[in-house]
């Protein structure tokens, strides 16, 4: 296997508009002799399909969910991304490619990323024209807020509910080309498998959900946008249907997977409640504008606070440890997200956790200070000079209130605790993966026809990955990346006609998704598929977690071998085929969580660094942050399938070359 | 959370094989559940155990868990969503509820959302609804102008969010004696009503989308209000007094 990245020549801030001139297109009367196929409808997917069908391709669209509009996109929450200096702030497309480079830990591709910052600005005005709502000032100009890891007010929003409203816009889009014809859409239909003919992607085998059939769809390209594989650890902030399973098929059929080790841990969860927890939510990080993390100072506080003898706005200012303001005084609370993670385990890990379960895992995300700051300032605006600190405190919950509101709502339900009154508590959990199918500058991987978008593919984000940039990856992909460069594919694919599903390939890939469905619905086992999914989950967060060891990773490949086995040999899946059976559709995901599993713990072995969502232990200095090792380790682990058995894998590398920029420890102290 | 016990309870929940059965109540015991647990993962509690006994399990829809993506349903004790108001189920504890309780499970109940399977309907009218007209025709090229060009007044962009903060579950509709789906057309209508960038086809857009809904089989609505109470976002009834607007605007011209 040969990793060809295909970066153009040229000067950096040239190369996208230098390549997209010389790329070959496809005359309009010729795109309906063309069918194309997408995978998954949330910002990547819609946008693509969208753009695609309008362009005036056949293009055939699927999703898993009852409809496209239930993409786990939808749940972002903060933000959008944009260098459109409209604060004046000193934004540009050359900051935003550096924070986003700098927020990677030098793990990403300059040229990638520098096309990302650069089509950030048409990706916001693409979707106002859409009529998607964002936040508005008075005067009827565009609202920014910041977010972790920069200095510059670039975030574009709507109030808690970016990602919903991105991809309803992305949906409308979507919606449309169907109404027009010129997409078909398939709900409720999952991809089983990749059909490749004479080595390129020509097709796939789909499940419908409702009926059970097994589909034969052909293409003359097909586009992955399915999403990450943060289910691999059980619990995530992920939707409970997000896998890996496409991705994971088309690396088994030939495609790199890349970097599957980078896991991003967000800082702002809802701590776990209990065994029967079935997923995490997350607290958006724009919180962290406004609130103040911390943990008591005194170990015996935060054993009071946990037995319940103690409530925390009884600790005294001086007795709580702003821990994030006390180490990292430059950024302080808007610290990366793994920075801001890590430091929380620290504190939890010392023994000072707050949350009464039994991990104690927990910390304190204040509004108080912010009440009391904004509430004067509200009471000034409104001419009151002198107000009573009841008036503040009023005043300034409205505030919040108007802000976060939604967000505050989200929190007292789950935990039955007022925000307002008491501070929020929040750790760190499994939120998005930074890996994924490898692919060049084009976004194709490295099967020919097989183009992969969104958190499915690897590209942009490094080793980390900023605030509020995921939504800006998946409509930059899909908008405006893969109408180019998947028409430059299909030039050369004018003269082929359409492509037949009797062909064997497609009978073959069709009976082997069969065989395993059957061979689960005849096994002759005792557990559930969740029980074997808990156990991995278990062994992931342990010890391919938010900090690995050697031993540990070793440990964890031995042992997922083991729950592998056991799988196959002892899992129960209940039902039969040619109906809804969600028992079945979960042990299809699980088998693939079971391989990946594996290979993100072989990934973390082999990098001996920590950098981003990745922290080995043995590299760290004295005041525990991460050391990086840009000599050895500045490059894309890419993986090549050689079996279910994943410690076969054979790894590549695709070195980076930073050209543009010069590599810098990342400091935000 | 330190305030969490352990409750027991009965459920009535229907089930149905698929489509073209006959569907009924079944009676369930489950004990153990934790009122810090969400009503969905006592379900997921309820399946491991009917697993484990290697019977069928329950099939219900849900996705995100978070409240937001609308795939998640259920008539709880005959209300949508349950007995909490700004809920979706995803988001309802067991703490609601007490020991002892006996909780009915039913599917949304609406001619246009033909069960699939137990607990499970089919909303793809909502899709085709929107399809019919619930966009703004700009090409997806990013040669847009810019994004500020065409100032929005705040309070226009804010009511226009809430009326694209509806999730598109249907709560509405189950909960309408009529089966109408006003309330979601409505805040679809209204979202792009309100905004600069929606009114070139605000005519044709309406006309379509009241077009479509009527031939999906939903009801018409007598301003009963059920939809507004049953809805989890507080989607408001204003919405559907701005679509009755847009529509009569738009059959005059």
């Amino acid at each position: 296997m040969k990793l060809d990245s295909k970066i153009p020549e040229g000067p950096l801030a040239k190369k996208w508009t230098d390549y997209k001139d010389h790329l070959k297109l496809v005359a309009p009367n010729n795109r309906p002799k063309i069918d194309i196929i997408v995978v998954g409808t949330g910002l990547a997917g819609a946008s693509a399909a969208a753009s695609l069908g309008e362009m005036g391709y056949n293009v055939k669209a699927f999703c898993f969910q009852d409809s496209p509009r239930r993409a786990h996109s939808i749940a972002a929450q903060g933000g959008i991304n944009a260098a459109k200096n409209y604060q004046n702030d000193g934004d540009s497309i050359y900051r935003l490619f550096y924070d986003t480079i700098k927020g990677g830990d030098y793990r990403a591709r300059e040229a990638n990323v520098h096309r990302l910052a650069e089509v950030s600005g048409n990706i916001i005005d693409q979707c106002v024209a859409q009529g998607v709502p964002f936040a508005r000032e008075y005067g009827g100009m565009l609202d920014n807020r910041s977010f972790g890891g920069v200095q510059v007010q670039r975030t574009f929003y709507a109030a808690g509910q970016t990602g919903q409203q991105l991809l309803l816009g992305a949906y409308s889009s979507l919606s449309r080309q169907i109404g027009l014809g010129r997409v078909k859409m398939y709900n409720r239909h999952e991809m089983l498998d990749l059909v490749k003919v004479d080595g390129k992607a020509r097709g796939i085998i789909a499940r419908n959900l409702i009926t059970g059939e097994l589909e034969r769809h052909s293409a003359h390209a097909v586009v992955i946008a399915s999403g990450g594989y943060g289910n691999v650890y059980f619990l995530s902030t992920n939707a409970m249907g997000s896998n890996v399973t496409a991705s994971w098929k088309v690396h088994k059929q030939g495609a790199a997977f890349a970097n599957p080790c980078y896991v991003q841990i967000h800082p702002t969860c809802i701590p776990v409640h209990g065994t029967n927890q079935s997923k995490l939510t997350l607290m958006s990080e724009s919180l962290r504008n406004s609130g103040r993390i911390w943990v008591p100072k005194k170990k015996e506080d935060a054993e009071a606070i946990r037995a319940g003898k103690l409530k925390p706005t009884q600790i005294a200012e001086e007795d709580r440890d702003y821990y994030l303001e006390r180490r990292y005084p430059a950024f302080g609370n808007l610290v990366p997200r793994d920075v801001a993670s890590r430091a929380a385990k620290e504190r939890c890990d010392d023994g000072y956790g707050v949350e009464a379960n039994d991990t104690n895992e927990g910390v304190y995300l204040d509004f108080s200070s912010e009440i009391k700051s904004k509430g004067k300032e509200v009471a000034y605006a409104q001419g009151n000079h002198d107000p009573s600190d009841e008036e503040i405190i009023k005043l300034g919950k409205q505030w919040i209130e108007e802000k976060y509101g939604n967000l505050f709502e989200m929190y007292e339900k789950i935990t039955d605790e007022n925000p307002y009154e008491t501070p929020m508590k929040i750790y760190p959990a499994v939120h998005y993966t930074m890996g994924g199918v490898w692919v060049d500058y084009n976004l194709q991987s490295s099967i020919p026809g097989c183009f992969v978008a969104g958190e499915a593919n690897f590209s942009d984000h490094g080793a980390n990955r900023l605030g509020a940039s995921a939504l800006m990856q998946g409509l930059a992909d899909g908008y405006f990346v893969l109408p180019y460069t998947v028409s430059n594919y299909l030039a050369d694919e004018i003269r082929t006609g359409k492509i037949s599903t009797d062909a064997t390939e497609f009978a073959e890939a069709e009976k082997n998704v069969k065989d395993s469905i059957d061979k689960f619905l005849n096994n002759d086992g005792t557990k559930s598929v969740d029980y074997f999914h808990k156990k991995l989950g278990l062994v992931m967060w342990n010890k391919v977690g938010m900090a690995r060891n050697e031993k540990g990773l070793k440990e964890a490949i031995e042992e997922i071998g083991q729950i592998r086995e056991d799988f196959y040999r002892d899992v129960y899946v209940p039902g039969s085929s040619d109906e809804l059976n969600p028992e079945l559709e979960k042990a299809l995901r699980v088998a693939d969580f079971l391989e990946l599993g594996q290979l993100m713990a072989m990934d973390a072995l082999q990098r001996n660094e920590s950098c981003g969502g990745h922290f080995r232990d043995e590299y760290q200095d004295a005041e525990g942050e991460t050391l990086r090792d840009d000599e050895n380790m500045s490059f894309v682990g890419a993986w090549e399938y050689k079996g279910q058995d994943t410690t076969k894998a054979v790894l590549h590398k695709e070195d980076l070359k930073y050209e543009f920029i010069k590599i810098a420890a990342r400091n935000y102290k | 959370m330190s305030s969490a016990k352990n409750i027991n309870i009965t459920l009535k929940i229907w089930r149905q094989k698929n489509a073209n059965a006959k569907g009924g109540i079944e009676t369930y015991k489950l004990d153990n559940v934790s009122t810090a647990s969400s009503f969905l993962e006592m379900l997921d509690q309820l399946n491991e155990q009917l697993v484990n006994e290697r019977k069928e399990p329950v099939a219900f829809d849900h996705d995100c868990r978070e409240g937001i993506c609308g795939m998640c349903s259920l008539y709880i004790n005959g209300r949508s969503h349950g007995p909490e108001t700004g809920t979706t189920t995803c988001q309802l504890h067991m703490r609601k509820f007490k020991d002892g309780d006996t909780i009915y499970i039913e599917p949304w109940r609406s001619k246009a959302f033909p069960v699939i399977k137990d607990l499970v309907v089919d909303r793809t009218s909502f899709d085709r609804i929107q399809q019919a007209g619930g966009f703004v025709s700009v090409n997806t090229s990013g040669n847009t102008i810019d994004a500020n060009s065409i100032p929005v007044p705040k309070d226009d962009a804010d009511k226009a969010f809430m009326a694209a903060a509806c999730i598109g579950c249907g709560a509405c509709v189950a909960s309408c004696k009529n089966g109408s789906a006003m309330l979601f057309v409505g805040a679809k209508v209204s979202q792009y009503a309100l905004l600069p960038q929606g009114k070139v086809e605000a005519t044709q857009r309406v006309l379509n989308m009241v077009r479509q809904m009527d031939e999906e089989g939903f009801g018409n609505c007598t301003n009963t209000g059920a939809c507004e109470i049953e809805c989890p976002k507080g989607i408001s009834l204003e919405n559907i007094a701005r679509m009755n607007r847009e529509y009569l605007k738009a059959s005059i011209i």
